[in-house]
């Protein structure tokens, strides 16, 4: 996880009752959160959650029917053209303009906001950071899947925007990708840049993330430092083997959540079903045990029971 | 709020490359088929069509409306096609997240489009100008006409690419609007030799007047006045800046 390099002045992001409904549908349902200078924070959601109306209405692609956003104290309606420069968003589809070379379609962009020769450089620095040196001048439609990502990421942040979104960044890519792209996003964290994700790797999130919130239905289940989040769940997992093939006691059984194999996930409250309790139903039963590992929850299990439950005042 | 100065001619430069990098099929390609018509027209007609203009043969006659229509073609090709393909792509949201307001996004474009329809009326001017010995009259009108409808024109495509969701509907734009409107507007012959009521239709069409005036600027005079032709392409003009603007600005069909 990063380390906060929290700073003082507005919120990175302010979002105050924003809502936006699709006819009937209600993809957003006055979500209210802030997100700090300097957070590496995580926004995840389920798909449908609403989390891409979000980025939308913040990037100021889509507009709020309620409610407002304001980037670095910026309002994105009233302010747009100071919250625009203060933002860089990398959306989730692989959009690109076929016309032209890697290095001037990077130009072009940092042009659109208002940056000139002065930005050339880092242009080149990050071409190279995004392993794109030698791509420069290849056209974009000549590039594979992989490499207009890297694209992508680098146009979002050709002006140096203080605050980032990566809109599932990614997703169907190569290891070799995602490691370079995380080395880079957390060099540009540590200098002071406000980095928001969205992403249905977990690992990632929990990994580089101090602050995560979790949406659903459009609206805010949850907002909590990534530890806070991690410790708040009660319980554990217990993995066992039963000797024998045996059969695991009634008793037991109702704590058992999967079976792989002839191996049995067991989902244990750290209160009320101490470990060394499962060992002693078990000898009690006479059961060997043939094999044992126990398994901290993550947070695939907290997102999990967070997004089942229905949402308050949802009708499911 | 300053408007962003840079913003605005990276877009102009932009829409600029954007055209250049495929030159032959932009430029190129337009004005070898309108030169195609001045041959097959002049080889056809000429000496069988009453101009209408004392002194002034056919071919002088059709050239500058073949000009013309190249141009407003073109301006409109310009506009719709790169905002259509840029929305059908979904590249287009880099420009909507930058801080370019909807004036600036409206003249880089109509910027653009204007250096593409200069570069193919210059084309067309000096390949056959010499060869068919064009007189120049009015200058500024000439200027006049060329910047009110080639912008008229660029606009039209700015609108035209906004509300496309897909090819087929630019398609639509281009053969059920510009390209009926640009061969019923006098540019193959003079509206005087028309019956009545195709007369009268002819001057309810406004590239009627963006041809005619243009042709005034070559020859001093045109089957209507000078200014009248101005007035109705100030007023397209007018007409298709405020829809276009409205669009811009409530972000209709760009901004959801």
């Amino acid at each position: 996880m990063n380390t906060p390099t929290l700073r003082a002045g507005p919120p990175a992001l302010e979002i105050t009752g924003v809502r936006k409904a699709y006819g009937s549908v209600q993809a957003l349902n006055g979500l209210d959160f802030d997100i700090r200078q300097g957070e590496f924070f995580g926004l995840l959601g389920p798909n449908g959650a609403g989390k891409s109306t979000l980025i939308s209405i913040i990037s100021g692609l889509i507009r709020a029917d309620e409610g407002h956003v304001r980037v670095l104290g910026h309002d994105t309606v009233t302010d747009w053209r100071a919250a625009r420069r203060t933002l860089g968003v990398v959306p989730q589809e692989l959009v690109f303009d076929p016309f032209f070379k890697v290095v001037d379609l990077l130009r072009i962009q940092a042009g659109y906001y208002g940056c000139g020769r002065e930005v050339w450089p880092w242009i080149d620095e990050m071409l190279e950071r995004l392993e794109l040196g030698n791509k420069r001048t290849a056209m974009m439609r000549s590039l594979s899947g992989g490499m207009k990502r890297r694209v992508l990421i680098a146009q979002a942040l050709v002006h140096k925007p203080p605050v980032v979104i990566l809109d599932e960044p990614t997703a169907g890519v190569d290891v070799e990708l995602r490691r370079t792209l995380w080395r880079f996003m957390r060099d540009l964290h540590a200098k002071g840049t406000t980095v928001v994700l969205t992403t249905h790797y977990l690992e990632e999130a929990q990994e580089m993330c101090e602050r995560i919130a979790i949406v659903d239905k459009g609206r805010l289940r949850i907002v909590e430092t990534t530890e806070g989040l991690l410790n708040r769940h009660p319980f554990r997992f217990l993995t066992l083997k039963l000797a024998d093939g045996a059969a695991m006691p009634a008793h037991l059984a109702e704590l058992v959540t999967s079976v792989k194999g002839d191996a049995l996930e067991l989902k244990l409250d750290r209160e009320r079903h101490p470990i060394a309790s499962v060992f002693a139903g078990l000898k009690a039963a006479g059961i060997e045990i043939a094999d044992v590992s126990t398994r901290e929850p993550d947070l695939e299990d907290i997102f999990v029971e967070l997004t089942a439950k229905p949402a308050p005042g949802v009708v499911s | 709020m300053s408007p962003n100065q840079l913003g605005f001619y990276t877009l102009l430069k932009k829409e600029v490359m954007r055209f250049w990098s495929v030159l032959a099929q932009t430029v190129t390609a337009p004005v070898l088929t309108a030169l195609l018509y001045l041959l097959v027209f002049a080889q056809a007609l000429q000496g069988r069509v009453v101009t209408g203009y004392d002194g002034i043969s056919y071919t002088q006659f059709l050239l500058p409306g073949l000009v013309m229509m190249t141009v407003l073609q073109n301006a409109f090709a310009n506009t719709s096609s790169s905002l259509a393909q840029s929305k059908v792509n979904g590249n287009i949201v880099f420009l909507l997240m930058a801080p370019i307001g909807p004036v600036e996004m409206f003249l880089a474009y109509v910027g653009a489009a204007l250096v593409r329809a200069l570069l193919v009326a210059l084309a067309m001017l000096a390949v056959a100008g010499p060869l068919v010995g064009l007189p120049i009259a009015n200058p500024f009108a000439l200027l006049a006409m060329f910047l009110l409808a080639g912008s008229a024109l660029a606009v039209l495509g700015m609108i035209a690419g906004i509300v496309s969701t897909k090819f087929d509907h630019l398609a639509a734009f281009s053969n059920f609007i510009i390209t009926p409107l640009s061969f019923l507007s006098g540019v193959f012959y003079s509206v005087h030799s028309l019956p009545p009521i195709w007369f009268t239709a002819s001057h309810l069409n406004p590239f009627f007047y963006m041809i005619d005036g243009f042709r005034y600027g070559f020859f001093g005079h045109a089957d209507v006045s000078i200014w009248l032709s101005l007035g109705w392409t100030a007023g397209f003009f007018v007409l298709m800046a405020v829809i276009c603007l409205w669009m811009l600005f409530t972000g209709y069909k760009l901004r959801k």
